[in-house]
């Protein structure tokens, strides 16, 4: 049964995605711009980019296909639709019934492989380039994830991302060693994933070590836009899912419209404690080597992996 | 002078370091080079000019280093059919040389290899000589077809990513050809020349006060190198001696310039591991050095502060008080960004084995400059050859034996520290005194001036004519030598680690395309 309140908070949670996901993304930049004592660009820099971008002409590739047009659409929709099946504020999601943990993983796969079939489209060097990279990657970082999702529905016996925050946020305070691990591994598979250093660079103009941005050179104007929104909105996700997971507390469970009130300054201060953190592992790592990133995403399921021998064995 | 037995009459010139100038004919030109080689002698410059105005032909010169100081041997060849004999077989550097030569003079290398054009990119046919005395510098042509000939690689899931000449970045043009087998590089081919502007035309009829403001813009990162390299030759040429102040500002000069660029450089190589923090400070650094160089002599880039005769302007005490202590303040935040740079294993696992070029290699191929010294080819004219003010300052050349991109970092760190000792000793010992005197351009001479620039070693020939002007100018920088090297420094590299080799090298487009 859907719930007036449901709909609300679901409507409220994708909306505040859409609101949020360049803010953090400004709120991540800011940061590491601090901390390598630089003079940091604006918080609202990332909206500026939006606007410029979707007031601008799009330029296509006379031999694009109508792939190449539409991948931008279908990357953004859906990580819209992931942001509004993570838990972000209540757990009273109509949608969540619809996807569990493991379409979360398909949903972001899609819009790998779209991505990546738009790189190639046009035929360039760094398309094709990117591709390759993203697609090496993705195969590594996808099981991991799986896996660390996996330990948690092992803990609350459910793959729904709902489930599993309710029963989490219930639980008696107590440290869980394989949530522990888990939570490590996430953060691993949440730096490759999302194009940040130690993995990838987004800072970078360096085409021939470009990976996420290789991918998307030929883009511009609106289509740019889209992509670009739609990589906040992949960082919002992941944070919220990450934060879900292993701070769920402050999430709305009854569906009144008090408890998502409340709900909203709890997601935005762990956000922002987030995006500090994911700023000063951004500025003391170096990017690795290429061919690390495989033992990186190894490493992650690995930890993956252990986190479900210890709930397994320990039952904890 | 004779050298190796060649029966070749070398004169000295009138330069601070040894260089020496002489006329060969075909035979000795193979024998002198073929000598050189053999003593594990390098090439320094190859050039060619048109003396048909004044009734001689056409000639290529070749510049040769060795432990006698420069060779410079000028060999006369027909105004029919000018042809040489190749060098290439004995230094892999002369090959671009020698297309250049031929794209800009028409004097062929005979027995040559590689005929394939190296400036000319469909700018003007193939039949225009812009740099011979009847081409009028005003022609236009429409854009003419440029097919070049890339060396194909073959096999099973070779394929190939061109890269340049527009970047993703603002950085200068050039085209690189990447033959590779998933991310493994199995070939690079650089194909540069885009910025070519006909400087060396534009030398020619310029007083030798004019020319000194375009040599000091060959590169703009080189600026003291080549101004100082281009008025080692005028006074050569004009016989005149500078004072001894302005011989020891001159080296203040030089130093702060290799201080900026390795500076520069450090920060870059940081950002391309993208360890961000490294290009943050180090260009806090550079950017408080450039600002110290503008208050004290006038200009960031430190340009037209090196004139003939001496330099532009004098520095007063105040101002050497503020280089010494931004030289302590400079030494003791790069010591703690070396520590760090050290210490951070990730940025090291970046560098280390990366694009390395063995000292094998390195003299095999002639690799020069700090990218030289970084592959065991311990050559710094400032320790070699130490001219005033280098034979009071007893300069370490900074080597090392690795020759990867953490070797590089590491000459640039100990050349950074061996500088700020320089700027140190300079200023401690500066004489006092006058800071120029006046050249007075002889008619029909020659003259070559010889300086180690920050990478590597700048070399410049001048010739006047009747009237006392420029009759040709050729300024050569270091990049001619090392972008070969490069090719071979990224073989079985992967093609992300490339940005990273390259910034190791960081040459200069600009100052080689001329």
């Amino acid at each position: 049964m859907v719930s007036w309140t449901g709909l609300l908070a679901q409507i409220l949670a994708i909306a505040l995605a859409l609101a949020l996901a360049p803010l953090l993304m400004g709120w991540v930049n800011q940061w590491r711009a601090w901390l390598q004592n630089r003079r940091a660009p604006s918080l609202l820099q990332p909206y500026r980019t939006l606007h410029k971008l979707f007031h601008k002409e799009s330029v296509l590739a006379e031999n694009a296909s109508p792939l190449f047009r539409i991948a931008p659409y279908i990357v953004f929709g859906c990580m819209a639709l992931a942001c509004g099946i993570a838990p972000t504020l209540s757990t009273d999601l109509p949608l969540a019934p619809a996807a569990d943990a493991i379409a979360l993983v398909g949903l972001f796969a899609l819009a790998r492989v779209f991505i990546s079939l738009a790189a190639m489209d046009v035929g360039t060097a760094f398309g094709s380039l990117g591709a390759r990279r993203e697609m090496l990657i993705g195969f590594l970082a996808e099981p991991a994830l799986l896996m660390v999702l996996f330990s948690a529905s092992l803990i609350t016996q459910s793959t729904s991302l709902a489930r599993i925050v309710e029963t989490l946020a219930h639980q008696s305070f107590a440290i869980y060693p394989s949530l522990a691990v888990a939570g490590v591994a996430f953060t691993f598979v949440s730096l490759a994933e999302n194009a940040r250093v130690p993995v990838d660079n987004p800072a970078t103009h360096l085409e021939l070590t470009m990976i996420h941005e290789a991918l998307i050179l030929e883009y511009s104007g609106r289509h740019l836009a889209l992509i670009e929104w739609a990589a906040a909105l992949k960082l919002f996700a992941y944070s919220c899912i990450g934060l879900a997971l292993f701070f769920p507390w402050g999430v709305a469970e009854a569906g009144t419209p008090l408890a998502i009130l409340f709900a909203i300054p709890a997601l935005v201060l762990k956000l922002a404690v987030g995006g500090v953190l994911l700023a000063v592992i951004e500025t003391i790592n170096a990017k690795m080597r290429l061919f690390r990133v495989p033992e990186f995403l190894a490493t992650a399921f690995l930890l993956a992996v252990i986190a479900l021998l210890v709930h397994v064995l320990l039952g904890a | 002078m004779d050298f190796h037995g060649l029966g070749i009459d070398f004169e000295r010139l009138a330069t601070p370091l040894p260089i020496w100038h002489g006329a060969v004919d075909a035979d000795r030109w193979e024998a002198l080079a073929r000598a050189v080689a053999e003593a594990r002698g390098r090439l320094v410059s190859l050039w060619a000019g048109d003396r048909r105005a004044t009734g001689g032909g056409f000639v290529v010169s070749a510049a040769y280093a060795g432990l006698d100081g420069l060779l410079i041997a000028e060999l006369t060849l027909d105004a029919e059919a000018p042809a040489y004999p190749d060098l290439a077989s004995f230094f892999p550097a002369a090959n671009r040389l020698q297309r250049a030569a031929f794209d800009l003079v028409g004097v062929a290398a005979a027995g040559a290899a590689d005929r394939r054009p190296w400036l000319r990119h469909g700018a003007w046919p193939a039949d225009f000589f812009p740099l011979r005395h009847d081409a009028d510098p005003q022609a236009r042509f429409d854009p003419q077809p440029d097919d070049y000939p890339f060396v194909p690689v073959e096999g099973d899931g070779v394929h190939e990513i061109p890269v340049g000449p527009v970047h993703a970045g603002i950085i200068e043009p050039g085209h690189f050809r990447f033959s590779v087998v998933g991310e493994k590089v199995l070939r690079l081919e650089e194909r540069l020349g885009y910025k070519h502007k006909g400087i060396e035309k534009r030398f020619v009829g310029m007083d030798l006060d004019s020319g000194a403001r375009l040599a000091g813009r060959v590169s703009g990162d080189s600026t003291v190198a080549h101004a100082w390299a281009y008025a080692m030759a005028a006074e050569a040429l004009a016989g005149t001696s500078i004072p001894p102040r302005a011989a020891w500002l001159r080296a203040l000069l030089l130093e702060r310039e290799r201080v900026a660029n390795h500076l520069g450089d450090l920060g870059a190589l940081g950002n391309d591991a993208a360890f961000g923090f490294a290009l943050a400070q180090f260009s806090r650094l550079r950017e408080n050095w450039q600002r110290l160089s503008r208050d004290c002599f006038g200009h960031r880039l430190l340009m037209d502060c090196v004139v003939p005769g001496g330099i532009a302007a004098d520095l007063d005490g105040d101002a050497a008080a503020r280089l010494l202590g931004q030289a302590a303040d400079t030494r003791r935040a790069v010591e703690e960004l070396k520590r760090i740079f050290d210490e951070h294993a990730g940025l090291q696992d970046r560098l280390v084995t990366t694009g390395r070029v063995t000292p094998a290699l390195a003299a095999r191929l002639g690799l020069a400059g700090l990218a030289g010294r970084a592959s065991g080819q311990g050559v710094d004219l400032r320790a070699d050859f130490p001219w005033a003010p280098y034979d009071r300052l007893a300069v370490q050349a900074c080597t090392h034996l690795n020759g990867d991109v953490a070797a590089r970092v590491a000459t640039r760190f100990a050349e950074v520290f061996e500088s700020l000792r320089l700027i140190e000793d300079i200023l401690a010992q500066l004489p006092a005194g006058e800071i120029h005197t006046p050249v007075l351009a002889r008619p029909d001479a020659v003259g070559a001036g010889w300086v180690e620039g920050w990478r590597g070693q700048v070399f410049a020939a001048l010739e006047t004519d009747a009237a006392g002007r420029i009759a040709r100018c050729h300024c050569h920088d270091p990049s001619w030598q090392n972008w070969p090297v490069l090719e071979h420094a990224v073989i079985g590299n992967i093609v992300a680690d490339f940005p990273l080799i390259n910034k190791s090298f960081n040459l200069s487009y600009s100052g080689q395309d001329l």
